[in-house]
């Protein structure tokens, strides 16, 4: 499915190749493309539709540079809309420093609330906070069972009453956590539908009994174009402060957090996937952008590396290419690119093709790190002149970087290699080859 | 015809008058009055179809379709155009059901699958309580060993339902729970079984695995069972749930969807796009978290409730 759009984007994309200005006429194709690969990433219906509308008012009348082709430039501008939209506005959980943090916890029912309260709180105690969780779900049968049982995984108290009253529940976990000296209060509440009014009115009401720091939002990344209402629907009621983003370690495209971002304008603070409580994770706009976009999308490939390639770097390199004199320094710098575009693996999931061949391959993001560690430890003369590294010398880094001998000689052979290849490279001209760059 | 006495056409339209308005106002304010479907008209019919989720590829044949009939309709009337839409609607759910007639054989296996949070283990729940109340003697088995206290749940569902269960502890082997369940509801004469799986995400190779190796054990007691395997969808979901269903039935053959939530907003549309993919009936809806919120599915009255 996703080829298919691809594929269909790029026939449209080929439309604008040549133009010297993007006009309505040449990019309403793409645009319409664009539109079709949003909706089948469950963006809503309306913020599609207004969404195609700004990038149309954006990219109209700009001028086509040389270096950049049309359908790239279009691209780039959809791509930078998207991340703007997506990450505007990025905050941390906010924490007061003495006093009590009160965070509640709300959303549909099946969200991933509970989960994600018990890793809430894992982070925070392992940040050195006294936490104590609360179950106020008192509705879905073991949901009280359920938090007790992650509470004892990660040895947090657990705040329970057999009480069919979930602000009664509220109230007296909020005094006990004051008089216990506890300054991290974390309360999961029931899972309820937005057009619910009791429950409405009983979410509102531990909104005011806990008075909380921080309202979390939990949404689940699988939700479709109902997720607006929603979202819109809780925000109304409670006016929460962040979104948690769960379960996007499925393969769903997750539009929905683009549409909710773009109806209540809050920052989406964390992903939560799978149910190890260590699964907690810091949300990153491109990375989504370019899910939402879809894999296997070559445009999204290129304009991943053009915008994480800093075109003034670019030229230095090719000018150190050209001269051969691609050292140490070099290499963590593109290292550190390779890192800003994403894993390895998902990097290389977005090539077409590849993506379904390496699905279940095995790719060790940690190796990076390793080099990353033994580079680090080089000093400047060692970086730019390898040639100095003698034994002493690599014993030392691999002292420094808790790496071994044998690392770091397979580094230095690796990174030897490769300035041979660049060397025969930049002989055949390297210019040609690099205005060409690409993935596939 | 229907096989459970408390099925109440009543409490579905309930559950979807807030969605049937929605959309039966929205499609009224359209066409009303217009002797030439326009592209505003055609535009506005996308948006209500594309919003409920059932798909812009869909929406689109619909619309092409439409499009095509009216071509040689005279009666372009809001009546007609809604009749079209709705006859169109009412086709693509038509499947045949390809699980074992009911009962067809003692017992009667029952497999739950679906991705985390869907509502799995609540439909167990109303299903038990179905069965129990045209008499059947039901026994469900946790083999959801994974979730935190999704055992506890079960139990509770199963004393309410008044049915049996075989229980499991957490980090347990599902298979070996599963292997009970079977074997006990065989000796003990069981009518039906109900098997809870824990919720997996349909890209985790291991969890697919694992649910492939329960449909082993149980083959192993009854060859011919799981006599019916229920894939339950959030209407919520968007249009992951059509990946959701494929990859399902890669491992284990479907008979048919559950869709959950229906008394929110949500519409479910993506099932259209399932059962005509797939080639699955939609089975059940459930329209609440109590115990009778569970309904047979009749995709007449499924589309009548959308747009009457």
């Amino acid at each position: 499915m996703f080829e298919d759009l691809s594929l269909k984007l790029e026939t449209a994309l080929k439309k604008v190749t040549g133009q010297g200005r993007l006009t309505e006429n040449n990019i309403s194709d793409t645009l319409r493309e664009i539109r079709r690969i949003l909706l089948d990433a469950d963006v809503n219906y309306n913020v599609a539709k207004d969404f195609i509308e700004n990038v149309k008012v954006k990219a109209l009348g700009k001028d086509v540079i040389a270096s950049i082709s049309p359908g790239q430039l279009i691209t780039k501008i959809i791509y930078d809309e998207l991340t703007t939209l997506l990450g505007g506005g990025q905050q941390e959980l906010q924490l007061n420093a003495s006093g009590i943090t009160t965070i509640m916890v709300v959303g549909l029912q099946g969200s991933g609330k509970t989960t994600f309260c018990g890793k809430l709180a894992k982070k925070l105690k392992d940040q050195k906070r006294k936490v104590l969780l609360v179950a106020a779900d008192i509705y879905r049968p073991a949901a009280i069972e359920q938090l007790k049982l992650l509470g004892h995984q990660i040895e947090v108290e657990v705040f329970s009453l057999q009480e069919p009253d979930a602000r009664k529940v509220a109230a007296e976990a909020l005094s006990y956590a004051k008089e216990k000296n506890f300054n991290t209060l974390i309360l999961d509440t029931a899972g309820r539908l937005h057009v619910d009014e009791e429950m409405m009115k009983e979410v509102l009401d531990l909104k005011t009994i806990i008075n909380p720091t921080e309202t979390l939002f939990v949404v689940d990344s699988m939700t479709g174009q109902d997720a607006v209402n929603s979202a819109k629907a809780f925000n109304e009621k409670v006016n929460f402060d962040g979104i948690v983003l769960t379960k996007l370690d499925g393969d769903s495209r997750g539009g929905a957090a683009l549409s909710i971002r773009s109806v209540v304008g809050k920052p989406i603070k964390f992903i939560s996937n799978g149910e190890k409580l260590e699964n907690l994770e810091i949300f990153y706009p491109d990375r989504l952008a370019s899910r939402i976009l879809g894999k296997g999308d070559v445009v999204s490939l290129v304009e991943k590396a053009q915008a994480s390639f800093d075109e003034f770097e670019t030229e230095k390199l090719e000018e150190k290419l050209r001269k051969n004199k691609f050292d140490f320094d070099d290499f963590l710098k593109q290292i550190k690119l390779i890192k800003k575009m994403g894993s390895l693996s998902s990097l290389l999931g977005m090539i077409p093709g590849l993506g379904s061949q390496i699905k279940n391959a095995q790719i060790d993001d940690k190796a990076l790190i390793k080099v990353e560690a033994i580079i680090s430890s080089m000093t400047k003369e060692e970086r730019s002149t390898p040639k100095i590294l003698n034994g002493n010398r690599r014993k030392r880094i691999a002292r420094g970087s808790g790496t071994s001998v044998q690392d770091v000689n397979r580094l230095i052979k690796q990174f030897g290699d490769m300035q041979k290849m660049i060397g025969n490279l930049s002989r055949k001209g390297l210019q040609g080859s690099m205005k060409n760059f690409k993935f596939n | 015809m229907s096989l459970f006495k408390n099925f109440n056409i009543n409490k579905l339209k309930e559950g979807l008058s807030k969605t049937r308005e929605k959309i039966f106002n929205s499609i009224t304010e359209t066409v009303t009055g217009k002797a030439i479907i326009d592209d505003l008209t055609i535009d506005k019919i996308e948006e209500i179809l594309v919003s409920s989720d059932i798909g812009i590829d869909t929406a689109e044949r619909i619309i092409e379709d439409l499009r095509k009939s009216l071509k040689s309709e005279k009666n372009r009337s809001t009546e007609n155009i809604l009749l079209l839409v709705k006859d169109e609607l009412i086709k693509s759910l038509q499947v045949k059901d390809n699980s074992n007639k009911f009962l067809s054989s003692k017992p009667y296996v029952i497999l739950i699958v679906g991705v985390n949070g869907v509502g799995k283990t609540t439909t167990i729940g109303k299903l038990a309580n179905n069965y129990k109340k045209i008499g059947s003697k039901v026994i469900v088995g946790a083999a959801d060993t994974f979730r935190a206290a999704a055992n506890e749940q079960l139990d509770i569902w199963a004393k309410r339902a008044d049915v049996d269960i075989i229980q499991s502890t957490k980090g347990a082997d599902p298979s070996s729970i599963v292997f009970e369940t079977i074997k006990k509801a065989v000796d003990d004469k069981y009518d039906v079984v109900l098997i809870d799986t824990a919720g997996r995400l349909h890209n985790k190779a291991n969890l697919m695995k694992e649910l492939d190796k329960i449909r082993r054990v149980i083959k192993k007691i009854i060859p011919d069972a799981p006599h019916e395997t229920l894939l339950i969808v959030d209407a919520n979901t968007g249009q992951n749930a059509l990946i959701q269903a494929n990859e399902f039935s890669k491992v284990t053959d479907i008979n048919g969807l559950v869709i959950t939530k229906l008394d929110g907003t949500a519409k479910g549309g993506v099932v259209f796009q399932i059962v005509a993919k797939q080639n699955i009936p939609i089975k059940f809806i459930g329209v609440g978290e109590g115990i009778d919120d569970l309904q047979e599915f009749d995709a007449k009255a499924f589309v009548e409730a959308i747009f009457n």
